[in-house]
């Protein structure tokens, strides 16, 4: 199977603080390095917490960042030159927020219009019809060209968003967070939706999320990430079901289920690391009930386990 | 546009001075084809001629000319030159603003430390270098006006610029393959026009009168050429013998800029967002009540008992019933959950209770909350106030907006004991330190002292419960207090008030979107939707045996971990907006078993024993519209 989009030790590192002179008094790694490959079809979910990078990672995969180290290649050509252009025509972003993605004082047409015209210099009747096939294929009415985003409702919005992705004729589209926005009833109409046109277009998905169900429902692996690094990758089903890193586990047994009694399954208070001072080893030792010595002094690095299972654990469970 | 002029005309000051400065202008345009005096032919024999003699309307100056003709010609000069200043400034400044605010990093730092520089000058020094470089004339006197000016627009409009520039359209254009260039002109600019309009219908009067200071001072028009700062200017030696020389073109600088500056308030207030949104204009320190049937008198169930409110939002023209009859209570001890979608008006519900729903637009037009035998609708805003935290207290969603920012957060406990009784500093740390240790944030002695930025937001939301436990509620609402926190922060928090309920017979209101949270946490639940609970009862019961369609078809279309790949149930349509409910079901258009008597009717809340269904056809036992 091909490699749709393949990265090797993508990291990005935030300078902070600054002197007089403009020199930076600090940095902060906000993605450590970060090597995966996506298969063309997949849909590969990432799902960490806040502050963990998720976001800082799909920015560079779509050239909006530039990263500071490593490399993005892309249906097997480099593209490291951060141009959004060019990166535009093969992967394109769905934004988290539906509405504030759409400029209020241009018509839904414009918006459509913008990336046919700029990278692919379609001409007008050329792009009237593409712009009513792409509707069609996320179920808008056309009607709705020639209106302003504001009159729209989030559900809306964002197949607006998603249509406009599909218009610049990308086969790799990075989800942000597409329906954390919406209403629980509209999440699955977008869901379904996203799904469809996978099919259709033999599009190949990264969706990044912070709910775990979502990401479960619709993905065919998983990356799990923690302050920066991918901490396990696995198939989707066995995941939350069979976590290996500590704290995949700890995410798996947070997550509200209907069924389950309310336990906190760890102490309270217990936070993420400071980022502008990071722990030497393993980010996560300092909240680990199998932490030893070791991964308080080195820093593991992402490893097969035997069956399609990787994790970044001395002491991984189910060992 | 229509609804600007009219916003406009709704002002009425603002309204008088557009009609004052349309009529200053339009004789300013027809000058030349008046039967005017010319304003620069002297005729020494007859100076200073008093106002309202014969051939000379407003009297003539120390060199005999015509006043009124050269109090025309003069307005028309300095109307031209103001408002070319003003159009230079505002086009200069704004380039420099968005090329700056869009860039940002370095060429932001030259160009603004630059704009500094500038704006470290007075303004009237700098005015008077640049014309003594350029050397006196009104061209150049515009010149130095517009110069001076720009430092406005620039730092105004960089500050706007910034702000969109971070906006996820501008990175959705980058990625759509649009140049720099164009999405300043096509994305940005369009943004920013409204604010480069508020600043020149604000500054303009300020530039004509700038232009008169320097024409006063001789540097602007040179005689004999009139124009209303040199005609002052020439006047005021015969300031005393002769006033009505200074007085005429006196009163015209005063009209000009009293109209401009009145219409360009009203061009402000009518174009600003966040005027035109209502958020400026102050709430009532209670909700409105205009209850129109009678009162339910209390049945006793409870602790908090509301019966069939109602709360609306008049917004223009449109009402919108947020909620439409709601029935509630909440026992000692008890875990309620209100779940539904945005819109569903469980928020309102919640607030409504003590009166927080702000009004206007908010009015609560109907029903009662028992809190303890005492109704909390109408009950005056002294005593809601005595009661909000002390017997009710509120969890909100997003504990960064509801702490302020500038104070620590063990001062801003203090400060909530403080509103109920009055406590000593020392007893008040201790409390507060007490009360941070109850809802389990690590070493609370040090983190008192702390600011709302410095936490994190599970930390935060911490301290939220915290002041609501400040003072021993017996009742909390907390309105989705957990939707903005990560996974595992979320359980903590659920199990702190897990704890503190069952510890202090708490009666917690608890609403969110969330089965998953429901089932962990409350009791009973209700299900709301378009302003109604349409299903209620136990939680086990409601989770196991959906009665109502439509929560049957909620809990299916919410994935639950654990569940694999696979494909959704989703709710096909939306929910009616609120001021156009249909007849009957408000679910009617997205149920998949609608009948023709669904459509009909009010249907009622029916109840047996712990159970409530809003539905003619509900679910039979088991959960054939859930598989």
């Amino acid at each position: 199977m091909t490699e749709a989009l393949k990265l090797t030790d993508l990291s990005k590192t935030f300078p902070v603080g600054r002197t007089l002179l403009g020199r930076s008094t600090g940095s902060v790694k906000a993605v450590h390095p970060v090597t995966l490959s996506v298969r063309q079809g997949e849909t590969l979910g990432i799902v960490g917490e806040s502050g963990c990078g998720k976001s800082t990672l799909a920015r560079m995969l779509v050239g909006l960042l530039e990263p500071t180290t490593g490399t993005i290649e892309i249906e097997g050509d480099a593209l490291d030159n951060a141009d959004p252009a060019e990166f535009g025509k093969r992967i394109q972003y769905v934004f988290q927020d539906p509405i504030s993605s759409l400029n209020p004082r241009k018509t839904i047409r414009q918006v459509m219009e913008a990336p046919l015209k700029r990278l692919h210099r379609m001409p007008a009747a050329q792009r009237r019809t593409r712009i009513s096939e792409i509707f069609d294929s996320v179920n808008l009415r056309e009607e709705f060209l020639d209106r302003y985003p504001h009159e729209f409702s989030g559900g809306q919005a964002q197949r607006i968003g998603i249509a406009r992705a599909l218009a610049a004729n990308a086969r790799i589209l990075i989800l942000d967070e597409p329906v954390s926005a919406l209403d629980v009833s509209v999440q699955a109409q977008v869901l379904n939706l996203l799904a469809d046109l996978r099919t259709k277009f033999d599009l190949t998905y990264l969706f990044i999320s912070h709910d775990l169900a979502v990401v479960e429902a619709v993905s065919d692996r998983i990356a799990v990430l923690y302050f920066g690094s991918v901490v396990e990758l696995g198939p989707a089903e066995e995941v939350f079901a069979n976590p290996r890193h500590p704290y995949t586990k700890l995410l798996a047994e947070s997550a509200p289920v209907v069924g389950r009694p309310l336990a906190a399954p760890e102490a309270a208070g217990t936070e993420l690391p400071d980022p502008l001072n990071p722990p030497p080893g393993c980010a996560f030792a300092a909240r680990c009930p199998r932490a030893t010595e070791r991964c308080r002094v080195e820093t593991p690095v992402l490893e097969p386990l035997g069956d399609a299972s990787e994790a970044a654990c001395f002491h991984p469970l189910g060992d | 546009m229509i609804a600007f002029l009219s916003l406009l005309a709704r002002n009425r000051l603002a309204l008088a001075g557009g009609i004052v400065l349309s009529a200053v202008v339009l004789l300013a345009l027809v000058t030349p084809l008046l039967p005017l005096a010319d304003p620069d032919v002297t005729n020494t024999s007859n100076r200073f001629v008093p106002p309202f003699s014969e051939g000379a309307l407003l009297g003539t100056d120390h060199l005999g000319r015509d006043l009124l003709s050269r109090l025309l010609w003069g307005t028309r000069l300095s109307l031209a030159v103001g408002f070319a200043a003003a159009i230079v400034a505002a086009t200069i400044g704004a380039a420099i603003g968005i090329i700056a605010g869009y860039y940002g990093g370095r060429t932001d730092n030259v160009i603004m430390r630059g704009v500094d520089m500038l704006m470290a000058f007075p303004y009237i020094l700098l005015a008077l270098a640049i014309v003594a470089a350029l050397g006196p004339g009104l061209f150049n006197a515009l010149i130095a006006v517009a110069a001076v000016n720009v430092p406005f627009f620039a730092r105004n409009i960089r500050g706007i610029t910034v702000g969109i520039a971070h906006k996820e359209f501008v990175d959705a254009a980058r990625l759509a393959g649009l140049s720099n260039t164009r999405i300043i002109l096509s994305e940005i600019l369009p943004n920013v026009i409204p604010v480069i309009v508020i600043a020149m219908s604000t500054t303009i009067g300020w530039m004509i009168l700038e232009t008169a200071g320097l024409s006063f001072l001789g540097l602007g028009s040179q005689p004999p050429q009139a124009d209303l700062g040199s005609m002052l200017g020439e006047a005021r030696s015969a300031l005393i013998t002769n006033p009505h020389t200074s007085v005429v073109p006196g009163i015209m600088i005063l009209v000009i800029v009293m109209s401009i500056n009145l219409l360009g308030d009203g061009v402000r207030d009518a174009l600003d967002p966040r005027l035109k949104s209502g958020a400026l204009s102050r709430p009532m320190a209670a909700t409105q009540v205009k209850r129109a049937g009678p009162v339910p008198a209390p049945t006793g169930k409870g602790l908090l008992e509301v019966q069939a409110l109602e709360t609306q939002f008049h917004v223009k023209d449109r009402i919108y019933r947020a909620v439409g009859g709601v029935d509630l209570h909440v026992e000692k001890g008890e875990c309620l959950g209100i779940i539904g979608e945005s819109g569903s008006g469980k928020s309102v519900t919640a607030l409504s209770i003590m009166g927080l729903v702000s009004s206007p637009p908010g009015v609560i037009t109907g029903g009662a909350a028992h809190y303890d035998g005492e109704d909390l609708i109408g009950a005056p805003y002294r005593r809601l106030r005595d009661m909000r935290g002390r017997n009710v207290s509120y969890i909100f969603q997003d504990p960064l907006a509801t702490l302020h920012p500038l104070y620590r957060v063990g001062d801003q406990l203090i400060e909530a004991i403080r509103a109920h009784r009055p406590i000593g500093k020392e007893a008040g740390r201790a409390k507060a330190v007490e009360l941070l240790d109850a809802v389990r944030i690590p070493n609370a002695a040090k983190r008192i002292t702390d600011y709302p930025h410095e936490m994190s937001g599970g930390m935060r939301q911490r301290v939220g419960i915290a002041m609501a436990l400040a003072n021993d509620p017996d009742i909390i609402i907390a309105d989705e207090p957990t939707t903005a926190l990560d996974v595992t922060v979320q359980a903590q928090v659920l199990t702190i008030l897990d704890d503190l309920r069952r510890s202090r017979g708490l009666a917690i209101i608890f609403i969110t979107h969330d089965f998953g949270v429901v089932a962990q946490l409350c009791d009973r639940v209700a299900v709301m939707y378009a302003g109604r609970i349409v299903e209620e009862g136990r939680t086990t019961d409601i989770l196991d045996t959906p009665r109502h369609p439509y929560t049957a078809r909620l809990m299916a279309c919410v994935p639950e971990l654990g569940g694999g790949k696979r494909r959704l149930e989703a709710i096909a349509g939306l929910p009616p907006v609120v001021d156009r409910l249909p007849q009957g079901c408000a679910f009617a258009d997205r149920c998949l078993k609608v009948q023709d008597d669904c459509r009909q009717g009010d249907i009622p809340l029916v109840r047996s024993g712990a159970r409530a269904v809003r539905c003619l056809y509900p679910e039979e036992k088991a959960r054939e519209a859930a598989e």
